[in-house]
């Protein structure tokens, strides 16, 4: 058998035969989809403790204490009391706030304040912009002699639906569905891209320490050393990915057995075309609106292709680097730029997928995995997406060439670390 | 047959000659001793018999033909002097690995792993990993990666350091057994009373250089200095053959002069009557040797400027 492929069985095979292996695949996405259903639900539920604030009214804003609907935050409004005497009392009293409102003019309320011990939530600010706004604009209407109920009549609230036509016919397309699935294909190629390089780094690096890195250059190439490992590894980030595909699948189909109500409302949610959707109806329609297909090939070139260029990348600085963590984080930190930036405008992205930055971002080819893969759910011309794989490639085999002569020398290199000086010199030595 | 020749072997780094104008080649079948203090090059000059860097210039005859690293490493063992193995990794899975990597196929490999591991009592290891074997143990197996797949050429770079004498004479034993078995050993080391016990013909290299190339017979008559011992009952008298350099009870050391054959010597005292009990050369241990070449050179090689590429 050719010794690379014996270099990609074991670095493949010890790896996915450890334990840890069968436990960080499954235990991993259970955890992230907790953390984020943990995220969601504090971030809908907000702060779940009520409030009592005071409102010492200078205005007159307020006719009676404002009872707001489904709100944790209670009112009371005070008398006889100043801002300042206030200041001093509110905490004994019992309130957790108060809120100041000066004499003001109708045309240009201001410096209206929410006193406090500690800095408040932002959906208790929000809650409180909202409710003065409300009393500011009912106070408004007064002034100008118009009936409240009237105004709330003429008032809209239209949210439109997106229709996407493709030769299949139409599919309601659901535009926070496409921006979720976006943003989670992003952060998941980065994730990857990270997680397999760094252990491609620690793969050569433990080479190093353990003196095993001479005998192996004894028997195989450098060079096919180091593609075994990158393609070893990349095969366990693969099967990994595979595992998970599975596991959605299996959740996919069980799913439905324990809640059979969410099936029938994404059946029934069809058939009204134009009422506004909502939770997981809304959900499962965006996403069958979604060319997933598409976007699952896309995810495992991108991720190939952006494992593959990195991958070397991190290969060299293993190789150079001794058993000191530390000299191995200077030198991540140029290699982990371009992964951040690209993470950064893929944040972006999701948001404007067709910007120039974002058209950018999914062409360079330093970038282009983690960008792309946030823009694919919109429709991205196919031009694009070659030219950018095209791009991508070739950046591959320029790192991997200039990565590899690195490799080479660094692997039999014991002690210092070389500067940036000498691994420039090695690359453009010749051999 | 030359199993290996070298011709003006030269590998230059930034700031060392670490190989400069180096030619000898080795028969097959001969157990061949690199020597050298640290810093001489052997490292180095291994590194290019085992293709792991190529030559600045100079040419590498293996077996008669150029040496191509990418077929002829797999007739080659190298154990160097940093042991290495995967620390993690299950011991059998290990020796297979390296094995395979040298060419062998899974049955043969599997096969020759179980006769070593039976000749080296190491059957229980299988499944154990490299991180809870002794020094002494992992040695063993790596002489045992190092030559399981039978090579032409077994390079072994101080292949004793850490074992203790029952099972160096194990290793011994067995470089003996491949020597006389047709393999040809490089056995590089700094401890010349092994030397002298197992090496046919050796090579001294210091600062790049080959400064001594020959058996270890002919070196020692090239550097004997006309040293005997010999055993007499009464005093030896002065004489204009030798001078008496020291002596114990019953046993003179003297020193020959220039010219003057043993059979002189030995005369002498017998026509004087002196009863001569013994009367044998004392040659110059390796060690003496070693220590006489190199001593008057710098200890460690200076950092020095090189032009040429």
């Amino acid at each position: 058998m050719n010794n690379t492929l014996l270099v990609i069985s074991r670095e493949y095979l010890t790896r996915v035969k450890k334990k840890s292996f069968l436990l960080t695949t499954i235990l991993v996405p259970i955890i992230i989809i907790a953390f984020y259903a943990a995220i969601i639900y504090l971030t809908v539920k907000g702060d779940d403790s009520s409030k009592s604030i005071a409102i010492i009214d200078d205005a007159g804003l307020f006719s009676q204490t404002p009872k707001p609907e489904k709100s944790k935050l209670t009112f009371t409004l005070i008398k006889g009391e100043t801002e300042k005497s206030f200041t001093e009392k509110y905490k004994n009293e019992g309130y957790e706030g108060f809120l100041y409102i000066p004499p003001f003019s109708l045309d240009s309320p201001k410096n209206i304040v929410l006193h406090s011990p500690s800095s408040i939530g932002l959906s208790t600010s929000f809650e409180i912009d909202d409710l003065i706004n409300e009393a500011v604009v009912n106070k408004r209407l007064v002034a100008q002699g118009i009936d409240i109920n009237e105004y709330n009549r003429i008032q809209s609230k239209v949210s439109i639906s997106n229709s996407i036509d493709t030769k299949e016919g139409s599919k309601r397309g659901v535009a926070g569905v496409a921006y979720g699935v976006s943003f989670a294909c992003g952060i998941l190629i980065y994730m990857m891209m990270v997680i397999y390089g760094t252990q491609v780094m620690r793969g050569v690096m433990e080479e190093k320490t353990n003196r095993i890195a001479e005998i192996m250059v004894s028997s195989v190439k450098p060079f096919q050393l180091m593609m075994g490992k990158i393609m070893g590894i990349g095969a366990v980030g693969l099967t990994q990915f595979g595992i998970w595909l599975i596991m959605i699948f299996i959740f996919q189909i069980t799913i439905p057995l324990f809640f059979p109500s969410m099936t029938n409302v994404s059946a029934a949610a069809s058939n009204i075309p134009t009422e506004e959707l909502s939770g997981a109806a809304g959900i499962m329609e965006g996403l069958s609106a979604l060319p997933l297909l598409k976007i699952g090939i896309l995810f495992i070139v991108y991720f190939l292709g952006g494992y593959l260029t990195y991958a070397s990348l991190f290969a060299a600085v293993g190789s150079v680097v001794s058993d000191d963590q530390q000299e191995a984080q200077q030198l991540i930190f140029p290699i982990l730029m371009p992964i951040i930036l690209g993470f950064v405008i893929m944040s972006n992205a999701v948001s404007n997928p067709h910007s120039t930055m974002a058209v950018f971002g999914s062409l360079f080819p330093l970038t282009s995995p983690i960008v792309m893969m946030g823009r694919v759910a919109f429709d991205v011309p196919w031009w694009q997406i070659f030219t950018s794989i095209l791009l991508l490639a070739g950046c591959f085999f320029l790192f991997t060439w200039l990565t590899a002569k690195i490799y080479r020398v660094g692997i039999l290199m014991y002690g210092k670390k070389p500067s940036w000086k000498e691994m420039i010199k090695w690359v453009f030595r010749k051999s | 047959m030359k199993v290996l020749e070298l011709h003006h072997l030269k590998k230059y780094f930034a700031t060392q000659r670490a190989v400069d104008d180096m030619s000898f080649s080795i028969d097959r079948g001969d157990i061949f001793g690199l020597l050298g203090p640290n810093g001489a090059g052997k490292t180095t000059l291994i590194r290019m018999i085992t293709g792991i860097f190529y030559p600045d210039s100079g040419d590498i005859i293996f077996k008669g033909k150029r040496f191509d690293p990418l077929n002829d490493i797999t007739r080659i063992g190298y154990m160097p002097e940093e042991r290495g193995l995967y620390k993690k990794m299950k011991i059998g899975d290990q020796v297979m690995y390296l094995a395979r990597l040298k060419g062998l196929s899974k049955q043969e490999a599997a096969k020759r792993i179980k006769i070593w591991f039976e000749r080296f009592g190491m059957e229980s290891w299988w499944n154990k990993k490299v991180e809870d074997l002794s020094k002494g143990m992992s040695q063993k197996l790596q002489f045992v990666t190092t030559v399981m797949h039978e090579p032409d050429l077994i390079i072994l770079d101080e292949p004793f350091s850490g074992l203790d004498p029952v099972n160096a004479n194990l290793i011994k034993d067995e470089i003996f057994n491949l020597s006389k078995n047709g393999s040809t050993i490089i056995f590089s080391t700094h401890r010349m009373e092994q030397v002298e016990e197992i090496c046919d013909h050796i090579v001294l290299m210091n600062t790049g250089k080959k400064i001594l190339d020959g058996t270890i017979s002919e070196v020692k008559q090239d550097f004997k200095e006309h040293i005997f011992n010999i055993t007499v009952d009464t005093p030896p008298f002065s004489s204009d053959y030798f001078q008496i350099l020291d002596h114990t009870t019953g046993n003179w050391r003297i020193k020959i002069h220039e010219n003057i054959q043993p059979n002189q010597v030995l005369n002498e005292f017998i026509q004087r009557g002196v009863q001569v009990v013994g009367f044998n050369e004392i040659l110059p241990s390796l060690n003496d040797i070693f220590i006489r070449l190199v001593e008057n050179t710098a200890t460690a090689r200076a950092f020095q400027t090189i032009n040429e590429q």
